[in-house]
């Protein structure tokens, strides 16, 4: 990168604007590094994944060949809920909204010819995700690249699953206990590891306000801070590598308000309410998506200006990495021709605006500051409700959150509440409820997958169930249901050893059901 | 109005329902509880065949876990060879008439074991539900389920009324005082013949015990309709723990009642708390008629109309 | 909107999703939608089989059954709850679904016995319309 720059007309501007605290320093209202962007530009994290593994293997090196530079796996519905692709449950669902993976051999076939060691890989997997981080670790060292090596994240936050997008497979308690067995598994033996991003994405995208998401996600992360602490982590072991994920909506003062609240708020409570010493441990890094909810059918390629805003207010929030929207996206999966465009929306904030220039360019706008004390305010607000129900927890309070369904009955008052002002004309959605005209024609060169593929991936799986070593499979298993059953104990060794035997992931799960149980929602319509 | 079995009869769904077609007792329930002629058609051809079933009324506060509590005590039923059906009330929306009937999410166990479950929406609180839900509960009776379960929402008078008006009345609470409180206030302990608290795993489940038996200690006992002091049990309904307990001191509430003249006493009971609901029904209906035929009143004090309009119509014979 | 006749029943709605699919804000949103018209909706939620709906169908008296997809299985997943009903003698109760389900898809879906298609950006008036509208051709249909 050039130390200095200049803008279009040649103005020489200065890396940082505005009296401290500046960006690095706490409470790191204004970014986590000193230099932000003119150091290094945020991650273009693009996420990919349908169909086989071989399948996204190919749009993996597109996008890495087009200057991607880091990976993000969309798992299909199946294999986010635990299930084999040959479950009578994941008919019609397999490789249609992400990647199918049910072995070992289709992570292997998912990264194949990529270097593990030189990438950085991001795998949105929360039920199954220790299983699925299992796979990755094992196809790496089948590959020569040892664990401690590899890089990425892991999204394994099951809180906002049941708060949120429902991907949830055991009870709460349990589950945050598989959450608690990968921090501390890669606390130990993988450094470049994020072993949960905490994530506020779904809980917005299921219809919750910027408010709520920015409460219910840090009230989550704290969750998790509690149980690492009660299984006996010391909070700097881990809580520099936790990170976050979260949503960039239209209202852009509002989102940039967010992101820098949220900053704010995670150093505050690390420090003052867990202890944490280490620097690193204080500073919220975060990941970011542009808001695949507000994507219209109508009119898509209206979807471009709309994500380039988003990904504009993610940049100016001080993101560290980025995932931009394809325009077709409220339709189907994206198309190869529109994930490009969506990247290439990053790689004109990055390269021609010039807001990478400046550290928090709007620090001291009396707006947006008085945005990130407003939202900060209202996020309190929930952390004094949820300590108070978990008797001075939070992690129990949030737990009460989600039995009596309070998390889901606001996220539904706030989606109910959003529909009604489009309904009504209070709020206007160009294309839907506004300057309609000029809907014809609508693209038709949507990415499908059809029913071969869930034909061609039963098949494979099968081949697997075949020639694998039917009684090794079972010792494995066998394992994995005894250290389920032993607390304290950490499932992910048993993992690593069951999935190298090729057990699937179905059979794991239905292992681990057997010991902790399912889990029905408190249905708060 | 539509579809399939609109062209049958009230008899001959009947007999198609007593031979099992599910879709033909569906249909009777709508119309039961649509009310009206028909109702009353259905009414009379199923009286004469009911008395079988027991009947059991499950009612707690919003989040006590009836649901689920229902839901694993009709999976364990049904799996135990009986024909057990449920009819869940959820309150109607007071503005707009609508309603979101939510309880088969958590009776999906329930569904898939076989029990036949029926959501019902209260309608408004004007006496509507008092009378179906009896109706519904004789037609499931006549077809040959046993038990039948009426399962509401332990607040307001009505849904209290329904599911009280059972052989054997359950009141779901959860651990914390707060419950118990709430129990008291709504009238629930006065009609309970046994007690459940669920969600026993959670602390306070023993205080909660506690603070019903000291509450039960302080309530009389006593009247016609129920005679025992209430047994309490603790559930995990979620795990299915305390479920059989439960369901063997339902049987051992039935089996009393059966022995002594227990049960003639509640269904004597029971009986007579429709034909009220049914004449204040009746007499609603015949007092909205009559208000509207009177016109504006002039020159009479409220009371003066209200003696005068009641006149005529205890006057006015036959009301049908 | 029409306003029914007052006193004439609820249309009673069966709303759920179908599979593994867990975007339920939609499908949440329509049950409040519709609950708001006058309608009474036997929420079915989350992971629901063609055999929990075809029972929900037939012990409700639904008059019409709502299925929301978010998982680009419509075109498999359509025509078997479709054929579940026809086999369990609820043929004449309409399918709507709702959800992503691209214009091109539409006419292979009616083909298949879906009676309504519920796009994104569908508002609040067209999703009661289009219930309505499917309730109103069934009866007509069985000549009442």
């Amino acid at each position: 990168m050039h130390p200095d720059r200049r803008t279009l007309s040649g103005i020489p501007v200065d890396p940082v604007y505005g009296a401290g605290p500046l960006p690095g320093e706490y409470p790191y209202t204004r970014g986590i590094h000193a230099g932000m962007y003119r150091d290094r530009h945020w991650t273009m994290r693009m996420f990919a994944g349908f169909g086989t593994a071989e399948d996204t293997n190919g749009r993996f090196k597109e996008l890495l060949r087009s200057g991607g530079t880091g990976l993000s796996t969309a798992f299909d519905m199946p294999t986010l809920m635990g299930r084999d692709s040959d479950h009578p449950l994941a008919i019609g669902e397999v490789g249609r909204a992400g990647v199918a993976v049910d072995t070992v051999e289709d992570m292997a076939d998912l990264f194949a010819d990529i270097d593990l060691a030189a990438v950085t890989t991001s795998m949105t997997i929360n039920g199954p995700a220790p299983i699925l981080l299992a796979m990755y670790v094992a196809v790496a060292e089948e590959g020569g690249v040892e664990r401690g090596r590899l890089a990425g994240t892991l999204q394994n936050d099951i809180l906002k699953e049941y708060q949120a997008q429902k991907e949830y497979l055991f009870p709460p308690r349990p589950s945050v206990r598989l959450v608690t067995d990968v921090i501390r598994f890669t606390a130990a033996e993988m450094p470049r590891w994020n072993p949960v991003s905490v994530s506020g994405y779904h809980i917005r995208e299921a219809g919750s306000t910027a408010a709520q998401e920015l409460a219910f996600t840090l009230a989550n992360g704290f969750a998790y801070v509690e149980a690492a602490a009660a299984v006996g982590l010391d909070v700097d072991d881990f809580a520099p590598r936790l990170s976050f994920f979260f949503n960039s909506h239209s209202d852009l003062f509002e989102e940039i308000g967010k992101f820098r609240a949220a900053r704010r708020i995670w150093a505050r409570w690390m420090r003052e309410r867990y202890g944490a010493r280490d620097e690193r441990s204080l500073k919220l890094r975060f990941h970011t998506q542009t808001a695949g909810v507000s994507l219209t059918a109508q009119q898509p390629e209206v979807n471009i200006a709309r994500v380039a805003l988003q990904a504009l207010a993610g940049v100016l929030g001080g993101t560290q990495s980025l995932h931009t929207d394809s325009y077709d996206e409220a339709l189907a999966l994206p198309s190869q021709e529109a994930a490009r465009i969506a990247l290439r929306t990053q790689q004109v904030i990055a390269h021609e605006t010039g807001v990478a220039d400046v550290a928090d360019p709007l620090g001291g706008s009396a707006y947006v500051e008085w945005m990130t004390d407003e939202l900060e305010r209202r996020a309190e607000e929930v952390f004094d409700r949820l300590d108070d129900e978990g008797g001075g927890s939070i992690l129990e309070g949030v737990y009460a959150g989600i039995e009596s369904g309070w998390f889901m009955g606001e996220i539904a008052e706030s989606a109910y509440r959003f529909e009604r002002e489009v309904n009504a004309g209070d709020r206007v959605v160009v294309g839907v409820n506004a300057f309609t005209e000029g809907d014809e024609g609508r693209s038709s060169r949507l990415l499908r997958i059809g029913q071969d593929t869930e034909d061609l991936q039963r098949k494979r799986l099968a081949e697997v169930r075949l020639e694998r070593d039917g009684s090794a499979v079972r010792t494995a298993l066998a394992r994995v249901a005894d250290e389920a059953g032993r607390p304290g104990a950490n499932l992910m060794p048993a993992l690593l050893d069951a999935v190298r035997t090729r057990a699937t992931v179905g059979e794991v799960v239905e292992v681990l059901e057997d010991v902790f149980g399912t889990y029905v929602e408190t249905a708060v319509v | 109005m539509h579809r399939a079995t609109e062209g049958r009869t009230p008899a001959e769904l009947l007999a198609a329902a007593r031979g099992g077609e599910r879709r033909a007792i569906a249909r009777l329930l709508t119309l039961v509880e649509r009310g009206g002629g028909a109702a009353d058609a259905i009414t009379g051809a199923t009286h004469r065949l009911t008395g079988t079933a027991h009947v059991v009324g499950i009612t707690g506060a919003p989040g006590s876990g009836k649901s689920t509590l229902t839901s694993a005590l009709t999976t364990l039923l049904a799996e135990g060879g009986r024909r057990p059906a449920v009819v869940a009330v959820d309150p109607s929306s007071p503005l707009t008439g609508g309603a979101i009937l939510g309880d088969r999410v958590r009776m999906e166990a329930a569904t898939v074991a076989g029990v036949f479950v029926r959501s019902m929406a209260t309608r408004g609180h004007g006496g509507g539900l008092a009378l179906a839900v009896p109706g519904a509960v004789r037609v499931l009776d006549a077809c040959g389920f046993d038990p039948v379960v009426i399962e509401t929402v332990g607040v307001g008078q009505v849904e209290v009324d329904v599911a009280a008006a059972a052989d054997t009345v359950v009141v779901v609470v959860t651990p914390g005082w707060g419950d118990a409180v709430q129990a008291n206030k709504a009238g629930l302990l006065e009609v309970a013949d046994l007690f459940v608290v669920n969600k026993a795993d959670r602390p306070g489940a023993s205080d909660a015990r506690r603070d019903l038996d000291l509450m039960l200690d302080l309530t009389e006992v006593s009247g016609a309709c129920s005679a025992r002091r209430p047994t309490i049990v603790e559930t995990t309904a979620t795990k299915g723990e305390g479920v059989e307990d439960l369901l063997a001191v339902i049987n051992t509430h039935h089996a009393v009642l059966v022995e002594g003249t227990g049960l003639e006493v509640r269904r004597a009971c029971r009986l007579a708390a429709e034909v009220r609901a049914r004449l204040d029904h009746l007499l609603g209906e015949a007092a909205g008629q009559a208000l509207a035929e009177a016109g504006p009143v002039v020159g009479e004090t409220p009371v003066e109309t209200a003696r005068r309009l009641a006149g005529r119509i205890l006057g006015a014979g036959d009301t049908r | 909107m029409e306003v029914r006749n007052k006193g004439a029943a609820p249309i009673r709605v069966v709303l759920a999703k179908l599979g593994l699919d867990g975007h339920d804000r939609g499908l949440k949103v329509v049950a409040r939608i519709l609950r708001d018209a006058g309608m009474e909706v036997v929420y079915l939620g989350l992971r629901q089989t063609t055999g929990t709906i075809v029972d929900a169908v037939e012990q409700e008296d639904a008059d019409v059954v709502g299925i929301s997809m978010h998982n680009a299985g419509h075109l498999t997943l359509a025509p078997l709850i479709v054929a579940a009903l026809a086999d369990a003698g609820l043929g004449d109760v309409p399918v709507v679904i709702g959800g992503v389900v691209p214009d091109e898809d539409l006419d292979e879906l009616a083909a298949a016995g879906v009676g309504a298609v519920l796009g994104p950006g569908a508002s609040a008036v067209e999703v009661v319309a289009s219930v309505r509208g499917v309730v109103d051709a069934g009866v007509r249909a069985s000549g009442n």
